[in-house]
């Protein structure tokens, strides 16, 4: 276990920036204790001090997780985000999409959101942009990227993809053999 | 999935009709060009719930009856996995079918035979009124037509009732047995009134045992002879036949259950022993069925009435399990898989037995403490603690087996604990790795003699080198975990032991031999309020006294998996004790040299000038036994040499 340099802070605040924007400096300043990045084996987690203390007399070979586990770095030094970091993507998201019931079940196996799923999108949403996705009731399914702008999805007609899928809570069932 | 199935179109129709037994194969209904053999037996099992099956006869005698009626593929999808077992266990015994008479609801008197082994009474479906709905739901790959459709609604009631029929005959035949020999059994009750036996039941002899064990024993000859043996073992000066002791019937119905339950001798004998004679078979007998799958809340994320009216809304039928716990819900039934709703993505609920949140609640973690659960994976017990903990402090959780630890940490973060640690130590390098923690607990790998209706295999695959290698692992892991646990903490200070056991020697005697062997711990209340006291005294072994605190729980008498659960607490280690115990035996030591050595200074509660005149004499006299010739003495007190 060991910090982050800077190239790699700096991949993962970028790619954490596109889903939280601003909100992103509540991650690190929290009243509630200080929380710190370390980085184990190519993931990157997220955890308070005091359990990082503690678990520093956790060997290198012995340790598996620690905190949260946001995502990892690839081996081309690209950062992907994990399903594992929704907790907290959900909580200081900007941009929400909500989808429909009968929407929850293909997001649920990895496909895209269709225009016909779509419930409510928070407004002003621009193109590309990382976005939280919530079924009706408001519990947090995923997050995924934009195809369109809010102005822009109005106008497309129900079969067409308006968010791209990133991660889903599918995945801890169907990903369970590689998440870990 | 089967709702699913439901938008797509089936694949293509083979141009044989396959016999039943190959399709049963297939996943999909939709496959099969089958004739509506499904059907009937779709509707009836919906009526009754578990059956012993039948064994199922080829199919192709029946085909017969179905000449008249065209085959156009399955009429609708099935999606509920009980449709399968249905279909198998109705298979058997129809050979005719009696198209004449549309007889009235063969349900209701199926009911009656069923031996309903699932709480919860199973709805009645009414054949002729959903027949035709679901064939008309179902029916959009095929062609039906209104006359195709009534010929055919007809058969198929009229087949559920023949098949029903049958049934019930079948039925009242073995009950029609089973009180055959209940008469005979009373009989020979009121011929007796002392000695009797000798025509209606004898213990079989040595050479008939061995006759027996080459041919294969029927069933209702076995389980009549333990019947019988129980009975008489309950009222043994009364019922017992002359020349046969006690422990010849035992040994019979032991040699009976292993037959007749599926155990190896040394198990079927070992779990015996632990309970009186009824209740051993009690216990047998439920481990062959399963225990109800419970869920637990997960409160980090819900609440439990919250989660409850969203599973409801699924689907699913479901009930809080009690008063013991307020994050418990047992599920009846579901017409969703359990662990795949959103919900359980989401991480609200994780699926686990109801007696594994016994340890956890024996723990009781206060918020803010370190704990350590030694041996976590899957990791139901440590995000039970994570959430009591509220996601303050830290939480170890270690597992041996590094591939284990692979669903643990899925689990800790789809159940959003973010306090966790995961490591994948031996637990016995615990204390060294990291020790001061507040409170520790050990669900300690065990023989697994508790969930055996859970996994069939443990009846034949423990051995008794299994039991000595898995005590003395556990012996090691408890001393660990106590020497993990940090005696000044301010809130905790406390070990749980718990396994999914309940032989003694994995049980009481691994929390004895701990209390011997660490004499600063003491076993305190679980904080349980069911459950039987532990043993303090088994089969000639005593332990300590205080075992009493700790608990047993019983598939047969709690409806949960066999558990064990005892709690302990760490005081301070007294260290002046341990030199007090030392001092006596230097002294002595010391006088036999034959020198006079001063006693160490320390004030040990011995008063060494009182002690000298006494010490002085021992040694004269020793030396006189020698042969030597003691010092004089020095005062004037004459010892009595």
């Amino acid at each position: 276990m060991r910090p982050l340099t800077e190239d790699e802070s700096r991949a993962v605040f970028e790619k954490l920036a596109n889903y939280i924007g601003k909100n992103l400096i509540h991650l690190i300043d929290r009243p509630d204790g200080a929380y710190c990045f370390r980085l184990q084996k190519d993931r990157v987690y997220y955890v308070s001090e005091e359990s990082m203390r503690l678990s520093i007399s956790v060997a290198r070979p012995n340790l598996v997780s620690l905190g949260t586990c946001f995502g990892k770095f690839s081996k081309s030094g690209k950062f992907k985000l994990h399903i594992t970091a929704l907790d907290y993507i959900s909580k200081y998201a900007k941009y929400k999409v909500w989808i429909k019931p009968n929407g929850e079940m293909p997001f649920l196996y990895g496909n895209h959101v269709l225009k016909a799923h779509l419930g409510r999108i928070t407004e002003d949403t621009p193109e590309h942009q990382g976005v939280v996705v919530y079924s009706m009731s408001d519990m947090p399914l995923g997050f995924g990227v934009t195809a369109r702008a809010t102005v822009d999805t109005r106008k497309l007609d129900p079969t067409s993809i308006i968010i791209f899928h990133q991660a889903d809570v599918g995945e801890y069932l169907r990903d369970e053999d590689t998440l870990f | 999935m089967g709702r699913r199935a439901k938008n797509k179109q089936p694949p293509p129709e083979p141009l044989d009709a396959k016999p039943y037994s190959s399709t049963k194969k297939l996943g999909k209904r939709k496959a099969e060009t089958q004739d509506d053999k499904p059907r009937p037996a779709k509707k009836i099992k919906d009526s009754k719930s578990k059956k012993p099956r039948v064994t199922f006869d080829d199919d192709a005698g029946s085909n017969d009856g179905w000449e008249g009626v065209q085959d156009d593929g399955v009429i609708g999808d099935l999606d509920d996995l009980i449709d399968d077992e249905d279909d198998d266990m109705l298979r058997g015994p129809v050979q005719e079918l009696d198209f004449d008479s549309d007889e009235d609801e063969p349900a209701p008197l199926l009911l009656r035979g069923r031996k309903s082994k699932q709480g919860g009474p199973a709805p009645n479906i009414i054949p002729t009124g959903s027949d035709d709905s679901s064939e008309e739901s179902g029916s959009d790959d095929e062609r039906t037509t209104m006359a195709n459709m009534e010929a055919r609604s007809r058969a198929l009631d009229a087949k559920a009732a023949a098949e029903a029929e049958l049934d019930i005959e079948e039925f009242q035949q073995a009950a029609a047995d089973e009180d055959d020999e209940d008469d005979v059994d009373m009989d020979g009750q009121e011929d007796a009134n002392g000695d009797m036996d000798a025509e209606p039941f004898h213990l079989p002899t040595a050479e008939e045992r061995e006759e027996e064990k080459l041919t294969v024993p029927d069933v209702h000859t076995v389980q009549r002879r333990m019947r019988e043996c129980v009975r008489i073992l309950g009222k043994f000066k009364r019922l017992a036949a002359e020349g046969h002791s006690r422990s010849d019937y035992i040994a019979q119905l032991i040699l009976d259950i292993s037959s007749h339950y599926g155990y190896n001798d040394f198990l079927a004998e070992k779990l015996f022993h632990l309970f009186p004679v009824a209740e051993a078979i009690e216990f047998f007998e439920a481990n062959e069925v399963p225990r109800p799958v419970t869920i637990r809340t997960n409160t980090l994320r819900t609440r439990r009435r919250d989660l409850a009216q969203a599973l409801v809304n699924r689907g699913v039928n479901l009930e809080p399990i009690g008063k013991w716990t307020n994050v418990g819900l047992q599920v009846f039934e579901s017409s969703v898989p359990i662990g795949a709703t959103p919900e359980y993505l989401a991480g609200h609920y994780m699926l686990q037995a109801a007696s594994s949140f016994l340890p956890v609640i024996a723990l009781a973690p206060q918020p803010n403490e370190r704990v350590l659960d030694m041996a976590s994976a899957p990791g139901g017990k440590t995000t039970h603690i994570a959430a009591l903990l509220q996601n303050t402090g830290v939480v170890f959780a270690n597992d041996a087996n590094k591939a284990r630890t692979k669903s643990l940490t899925a689990n800790v973060h789809r159940l959003g604990c973010k306090n966790v640690v995961v490591c994948s130590y031996d637990g016995r390098e615990f204390p060294k790795v990291m020790g001061g923690f507040d409170r520790v607990l050990l669900d300690a790998p065990c023989s697994g003699t508790g969930v055996i209706s859970k996994d069939a295999s443990v009846k034949i695959n423990k051995s008794e080198r299994d039991f000595t290698l898995l005590s003395h692992l556990q012996k090691q892991l408890i001393l660990c975990a106590i020497d993990s646990v940090s005696p000044e903490s301010k809130t905790g200070g406390y070990i749980v032991y718990s396994t999914c056991s309940v032989t003694v020697d994995e049980n009481e005697s691994v929390v004895d031999y701990a209390l011997r062997k660490r004499p600063n711990v003491k076993l305190v209340e679980t904080g349980l309020e069911f459950g039987r006291e532990g043993f303090t005294k088994f089969r000639g072994k005593t332990f300590h006294p205080s075992l009493n605190l700790t608990r047993r729980f019983y598939p047969h008498v709690h409806n949960m998996d066999g558990f064990f659960v005892a709690k302990f607490k760490v005081e301070k280690r007294v260290k002046a004790k341990k030199a007090d115990e030392e001092e006596p035996i230097m002294v002595e030591v010391v006088a036999e040299d034959g020198t006079v050595e001063n006693k160490p200074q320390e004030d040990a509660g011995f008063d060494s000038d009182e002690d000298r005149p006494y010490l002085e004499e021992s040694k004269r006299r020793r030396m006189k036994a020698k042969g030597l010739r003691p010092p004089p003495r020095s005062k004037t007190v004459k010892a009595t040499a």
